[in-house]
């Protein structure tokens, strides 16, 4: 029988739209006189809606100048400002947008990202954000305020919602400042009720593909994953993800797979490699292999997210993510992660600048293999700087890989 | 020429450096090898290599029933039946003269492997080196060319060391620069050819760990034979080396033809 050829996702087309809306508001936001809060993808922007600001995300920026590969023209003009090659190429490549004025919304018809009137952070996820978010409150004059989460965090205990919890609501009063306007309670426990119904349905946009063969891959969570990150929060994003659940729940029932003849499914460890997604998501179609499941997509399930106690759910929420986590959850969470998605191999991608988030420095390829024996591989590369990768190297690993796996 | 046999199956090995051929009988013995620069056209060292081995063995092409194609090339070879990755068919290759569980290093022009395999000879593991020539022949080549030295003369030299220059850095360009300090310092060619085949080395030795019996292959070991003297010194282990070791990756691409399993995934 031959080899249907991958479909793309429907809900796709809806989803570009619900994007491209976004960006267009954003742009328009301070000419309507609305205050733009810059916040980390991980950071409390369910606050920063509640307060009626327009929110923009560098890292989804960040992702978008990979994607396009502009990164890699861009990264440059960062570093000769002092911005080093081996730091976050997410922060190198946005601000190598910035000094040069160019960056992917410009293909929207948009004038680009728009000016912060405030920066927020959360060094849940590294210290680069920080670093990153004060290069533009230098240049613009603008505070850069934020949370500092605790890394290597084992238990969520009450203690750490106390004093991550405390952080948030200390934000407001700055918050308000620049807003003018009095923060709302209820506003923000809509908001947080929101986010939660967000992450609930991503969650089963995700858990689609625990099922044989898998509706979708780690390429298409990639891409569809756009409005849990800058629109949770919001209506838009619930009724995308409804849309989406429903026509993954149809391809489940009707049995069609995200890759034709699937054979084998593979856990995605690490960043993604925003400038090859598309040539890897074909090389995987050819291998006849699924990447059903990643820690990259997972990060945006805030299960904890509890409109009745906003600020510490939000706490509790955003020291759960896996990157902030122990080595001891990791490890845990991958267990799990292999179990529920019946996975046959773990690739690790290190990404060169993104220490924080490659997960394989520290012998865990190693220890989960001794632990529940299946194989592992490590590629080499990079979330957008490509001066980093080598795609035949990388190319070949797979390849291999898919060998093995038919081996064994 | 007796034309009905066709019981003859071909394996080719485009690497980054150098084509390898090698043509094999139903019983897996070597009836032709044939080398030459990879060049820039693929396709057509790839005929080439096919053509001058079908010349060697007496054969026509008619008679070989299969081929498979490896390396970096693999997907550049028109006349092929199917095509697997290096790693699978260093480990074929291997796996043909020693029939255990072992731990393969083969280093080529452009990258270095480990490969795992247990003693059914499934792989159950592999490393490449990172995007970087650090333990490779380009390392090699760029040694000999900053000591205005013939390639083939490196091997020679090393065995007739009689110390050890030292070269700390990770990176071949580095690595060069040092060579050109010791140069200026007085040092003896041959230590400091010594001193680049321990880099080598210890690159591959920081790679992975060695599970079993160590089986070198590849093209540098067969021009450097000294490198597996200086492996069974660092990793303190006995170091097998196949006939052949250029071709152990085509050898294994025309097992894989023979065995009708020519493709990552059918």
């Amino acid at each position: 029988m031959a080899d249907a050829p991958r479909r793309d996702l429907e809900s796709t087309k809806t989803m570009k739209s619900v994007m491209g809306d976004y960006f267009t508001e954003l742009c328009q936001g301070p000419e309507r006189g609305t205050k733009t809060a810059w916040c980390t993808s991980v950071g409390p922007a369910e606050l920063l809606y509640a307060m009626g600001f327009n929110v923009f995300f560098p890292e989804n920026h960040g992702a978008m100048l990979g994607a396009s590969r502009m990164a890699t023209d861009l990264i440059p003009a960062a570093n000769a400002l002092g911005y080093s090659p081996d730091i976050c190429s997410y922060l190198t490549s946005d601000i190598g947008s910035y000094l040069k004025n160019e960056s992917p919304i410009q293909k929207m018809n948009l004038p680009g990202p728009p000016r912060a009137d405030v920066l927020v952070f959360n060094t849940n996820q590294c210290r680069d954000v920080k670093d990153w978010f004060q290069f533009y409150a230098r240049e613009w004059n603008v505070p850069c305020i934020g949370i500092h989460t605790p890394r290597s965090i084992g238990q969520i205990d009450e203690q750490l919602a106390d004093y991550i919890g405390a952080q948030i609501e200390s934000l407001i009063e700055p918050l308000e400042r620049v807003s003018g306007e009095k923060f709302d309670p209820d506003r923000l426990r809509q908001v947080v009720a929101l986010s939660r119904q967000c992450t609930e349905l991503w969650k089963q946009v995700l858990l689609a593909a625990a099922n044989r063969p898998a509706p979708l891959t780690f390429f298409d969570g990639t891409i569809q994953m756009g409005p849990a990150v800058v629109l949770r929060g919001t209506r838009q994003a619930v009724d995308y993800y409804q849309l989406l659940v429903d026509e993954l729940n149809q391809r489940v029932a009707q049995g069609v797979g995200a890759v034709a003849g699937e054979r084998f499914r593979i856990y995605w460890e690490g960043m993604p490699i925003w400038g090859k997604l598309s040539s890897l998501a074909k090389q995987f179609v050819e291998l006849k292999t699924a990447v059903v499941a990643s820690t990259y997509c997972n990060s945006w399930i805030f299960d904890a997210l509890d409109p009745a106690d906003p600020f510490r759910s939000m706490a509790r929420a955003y020291s759960s993510i896996f990157i902030c986590r122990s080595e001891e959850y990791k490890e845990q969470y991958i267990k799990q992660m292999v179990e529920e998605y019946q996975v046959d191999g773990i690739l690790y991608h290190d990404a060169k600048t993104c220490p924080n988030n490659s997960n394989c420095r520290y012998e865990m390829p190693q220890r989960l293999q001794r632990q529940f024996g299946k194989p592992y591989l490590v590629i080499n590369g990079d979330l957008n700087d490509l001066r980093l990768y080598s795609e035949e190297q990388a190319r070949t690993n797979i390849e291999a890989f898919a060998e093995q796996l038919a081996e064994t | 020429m007796d034309l009905s046999n066709r019981d003859y199956f071909c394996g080719i090995d485009i690497g980054a450096s150098a084509a390898k051929l090698v043509l094999i009988d139903g019983q897996g013995r070597a009836a032709a090898r044939a080398v030459r620069r990879s060049g820039l056209d693929y396709a057509r060292t790839a005929e080439a290599c096919l053509q001058e081995g079908l010349e060697k063995a007496g054969l026509a092409r008619e008679q070989v029933a299969a081929a498979c194609s490896t390396g970096y090339g693999r997907d550049n070879v028109p006349w092929v039946d199917g095509k697997m990755t290096e790693i699978a068919c260093h480990g074929r290759g291997a796996f043909f003269h020693f029939h255990r569980a072992m731990t393969i290093i083969d280093i080529g022009a452009q990258d270095s492997k480990v490969i795992h395999l247990d003693q059914e000879g499934r792989r159950v593991g592999f490393k490449m080196n990172r995007k970087c020539a650090a333990g490779t022949g380009a390392f090699l080549e760029e040694i000999a060319y900053r000591l205005d030295l013939p390639l083939a003369e490196l091997n020679g030299l090393a065995e007739a060391a009689t110390r050890e220059v030292s070269l700390g850095s990770f990176c071949t360009v580095f690595a060069a620069t040092e060579v050109l300090e010791k140069i200026r310092a007085g040092q003896k060619v041959q230590d400091i050819v010594k001193g680049a085949f321990r880099s080598v080395v210890k690159r591959i030795a920081e790679m992975d760990i060695v599970r079993a019996e160590l089986v070198m292959t590849g093209g540098v070991v067969a021009h450097n034979p000294y490198l597996a003297k200086l492996v069974e010194e660092s990793f303190q282990t006995r170091v097998v080396v196949p006939p052949e070791p250029q071709f152990t990756g085509a050898l294994g691409a025309a097992l894989f033809a023979r065995q009708g399993k020519q493709r990552t995934v059918p």
